[in-house]
């Protein structure tokens, strides 16, 4: 694997090497020196086009941990239109020998022209590419549901999942579908239909208008990130609305199964698709979600940059 | 007196001739070897009247670093054309009668093909208020075709005055088809492929929509309506049912959408990227049946140079367009020929006949046929070629078909008496 630009390009193994492998780097972090020097010498370029601090530092950390140096290019522009163009930038990063370039981009596709466009040579990471996709977003997920579903042997086959909230222009649910069914879990989607996109009956998971009556037969429930200001183009009529539908509330919670989990991506809103008392239950796994990304973005780099060899030795 | 045989050539691909021109006119169809004048070598190729692109992008005056009208008239013979209609939407917008006089003064001094000026509908492409239509319908460049190509004359009440005004001047509105709200950043078509990768949708409904208004309107106002480059199943539909009707409609559909399809955008390359954008093999399928019936009147290249950084980018960054010239016949033999959609007498109609009569110009598109005017295109249906982006004429290289073997080499061209291509390269 040279690069990681969609989760439906993993298969089985391979997606099970990363998530074991990210077991390994987790265990690190337990230790008093939380590096390894697998990296070192190695650069590894965060190229952000798209504010996102969390996961650019969740990234920073991962290669600061396998001791990689860090650079974070932050080619932050409004419009497509201003600035340097992304020719020009991947030419700089080649020019400055980068190893792999982590890139978040707000132009769906951006990764694959950049690992394929003849611009660069070293690897290239898909950190969220506009509305397609978020590959390592969908690695940290399924490693959360390992560690806490079916007692944390680590099967996620028959686990059920159900994903709430704007599927339309979610690149973590287009990862997280394809990665789920790759690893035998059952998914179903939850939204408003204006929040569907079109085709998505020959996805390969099941869809539903009613959150209702779907939290009761799962086993994890994933919240996405609903902005407000998706009502200005009618995708629904008022936030208040919208988070009486399809919100997860307390009320709604106490559907779920004794077992079951409630995740979310990041950041937060609130009120909107997530009442206070769901996001600091006991349910909640978000803040180890986070820990987990970690985990999973050294594995990523790890096998990426050439580790896979000598982790098998 | 200048004189000059295409000898032994097959007119629609029928019996063998010498085609004598004399002074610009087709004067003689005679037996084979026995025509006198200077002679260009057409033993067993066919002759067909020179084709008529009615939706063509010179980019000049504004962007000459992606064509210039000497470089696009180029690339035109090249292709077999003789005519081109110059689209509007230059920098300056071709909305006044010097800009179009401008542009048609600079074709006849280029002299390849004829350069038919596209007015402005609207001032500005804006969609706010009517071009100087009379104007530019009265000056030298004899406007008859007006578009906002590009963009769509969406309000409702401007297209229903535009359709009624041109009638004054015999003038035609070609309209580009695309419901605006529907189509805020869209990308590709939408559809299961767009869901997938993330790309905002660039729905059927929204041509399809402006094309059902439209023919209700023009059968309203009685006047004449041309579709640009129709795209979609459903607006075949919705054309064949206007022409049923009676609707004074006619239709143009482009070389790209006859044969690409959407799946190549999972490429993200943009030289795929084009406005209306590439579509299901359904489409292709119906489009291309529908030239075949005659229910899409036309083949327009829709040839849209873009200088390399406009494409050599991500997708959300790239320009819309192709290029098209050069490569239009070949899609055209490819698609339409060779599975036995057009005989030759089809493809003169659909490429030449047709589209000289949509854009009122009387001087092409005549059969060949003493007494007509010598706008001929020689192919030979029988030799491939394989496309080199930088060996196109055009000053822009995005092509979709860099490397690609065509059956169906343009050999010569004949611009008004006038050889423009001999041998495949420029006179």
């Amino acid at each position: 694997m040279r690069h990681l630009l969609s989760a439906g390009d993993l298969d089985r193994d391979a997606a099970l090497l990363i998530l074991d492998t990210a077991a390994e780097m987790a265990a690190l972090s337990d230790r008093s020196v939380k590096k390894l020097p697998t990296l070192r010498g190695r650069t590894v370029v965060n190229l952000f086009f798209e504010d996102s601090t969390r996961t650019r530092i969740s990234f920073e950390l991962a290669a600061k941990r396998l001791s990689a140096d860090v650079i974070n290019f932050a080619a932050k522009g409004s419009s497509v239109s201003k600035g340097e163009s992304l020719k020009d930038t991947a030419l700089t990063l080649e020019a400055m020998g980068a190893d792999a370039v982590v890139i978040r981009h707000w132009d769906s596709g951006a990764p694959y022209r950049l690992a394929h466009a003849d611009w660069i040579g070293g690897s290239v990471v898909n950190a969220g590419d506009g509305t397609h996709e978020h590959p390592t977003q969908a690695l940290l997920d399924a490693y959360t549901m390992r560690r806490h579903l079916r007692d944390g042997t680590g099967a996620l086959e028959g686990v059920r999942v159900g994903i709430v909230g704007d599927i339309l222009h979610s690149r973590v649910a287009r990862s997280n579908v394809l990665l789920l069914q790759t690893l035998g879990a059952e998914v179903t989607l939850v939204a408003p239909p204006t929040l569907l996109p079109i085709g998505i009956e020959q996805w390969p998971c099941d869809v539903s208008y009613d959150i209702d009556a779907v939290l009761p037969n799962v086993d994890a429930v994933m919240m996405l990130r609903v902005q407000a200001e998706r009502m200005q183009d009618a995708y629904f009529p008022t936030a208040r609305e919208y988070s009486r539908l399809y919100g997860l509330d307390g009320e709604r919670m106490r559907l779920l199964p004794e077992h079951a989990i409630v995740m979310h991506p990041g950041p937060m809103n609130r009120g909107m698709e997530i009442s206070a008392e769901v996001a600091d239950s006991a349910r909640a796994v978000m803040v180890e979600q986070v820990a987990n990304g970690v985990s999973v973005r050294m594995a990523v780099l790890y096998l990426l940059l050439g580790g896979a060899k000598e982790l098998g030795e | 007196m200048t004189a000059y045989v295409f000898r032994g050539v097959r007119p629609y691909g029928e019996a063998a001739v010498d085609i004598v021109v004399v002074d610009g006119v087709i004067t003689e169809l005679a037996a084979p070897g026995t025509g006198v004048g200077e002679v260009i070598e057409a033993d067993g190729l066919i002759a067909l009247p020179g084709f008529v692109d009615l939706h063509t992008h010179l980019r000049e005056p504004g962007r000459e670093d992606a064509e210039t009208i000497e470089s696009g008239s180029q690339a035109a013979a090249l292709g077999g054309y003789t005519c081109v209609h110059a689209m509007a939407n230059t920098d300056p917008v071709a909305d006044t009668a010097g800009v179009v006089e401008q542009v048609w003064r600079i074709g006849r001094e280029v002299g390849l093909v004829d350069v038919r000026p596209v007015g402005a509908v609207t001032v500005n492409l804006d969609g706010r208020a009517l071009a100087e239509i009379g104007a530019m319908a009265g000056s030298a460049a004899a406007v008859t075709v007006f578009s906002d190509d590009g963009r769509c004359v969406h309000d409702a009440l401007l297209m229903r005055r535009a359709l009624e005004y041109v009638k004054a001047f015999g003038g035609v509105v070609a309209q580009h088809a695309q419901e605006p709200r529907l189509t805020e950043n869209a990308q590709m078509n939408e559809g299961v492929l767009s869901g997938r990768l993330g790309m905002v949708g660039w729905p059927a409904v929204a041509e399809e929509a402006i094309i059902a208004r439209d023919v209700l309107l023009a059968e309203h106002v009685d006047s004449r309506l041309h579709a640009c480059h129709v795209s979609t199943a459903g607006s075949v539909e919705v054309i064949r049912w206007a022409k049923s009707r009676g609707v004074d409609v006619t239709a143009e559909v482009t070389p790209h959408h006859l044969i690409l399809t959407e799946d190549l955008v999972e490429t993200y390359d943009p030289v795929y990227k084009v406005n209306p954008p590439l579509r299901r093999t359904e489409d292709v399928l119906a489009l291309r049946a529908a030239l075949a019936d005659g229910t899409i009147d036309a083949l327009a290249t829709d040839h849209a140079p873009h200088p390399h950084e406009h494409k050599d980018c991500e997708w959300g960054a790239a320009a819309m367009g192709m290029l098209g010239l050069q490569t239009a016949f070949s899609v055209v033999m490819e698609t339409m020929v060779e599975p036995g959609l057009l005989d030759w007498r089809g493809v003169a109609d659909r490429m030449s006949v047709q589209p000289a009569r949509i854009g009122g110009v009387a001087t092409q598109g005549q059969p060949i046929a003493v007494g007509s005017i010598a706008n001929i295109v020689v192919i030979d249906p029988d030799a491939h070629w394989t496309v080199v982006p930088a060996a196109l004429a055009s000053k822009s290289s995005n092509t979709p078909y860099a490397e690609r073997t065509f059956p169906g080499v343009v050999v010569h061209t004949m611009h008004a008496g006038r050889p423009t291509v001999i041998g495949g390269a420029l006179a």
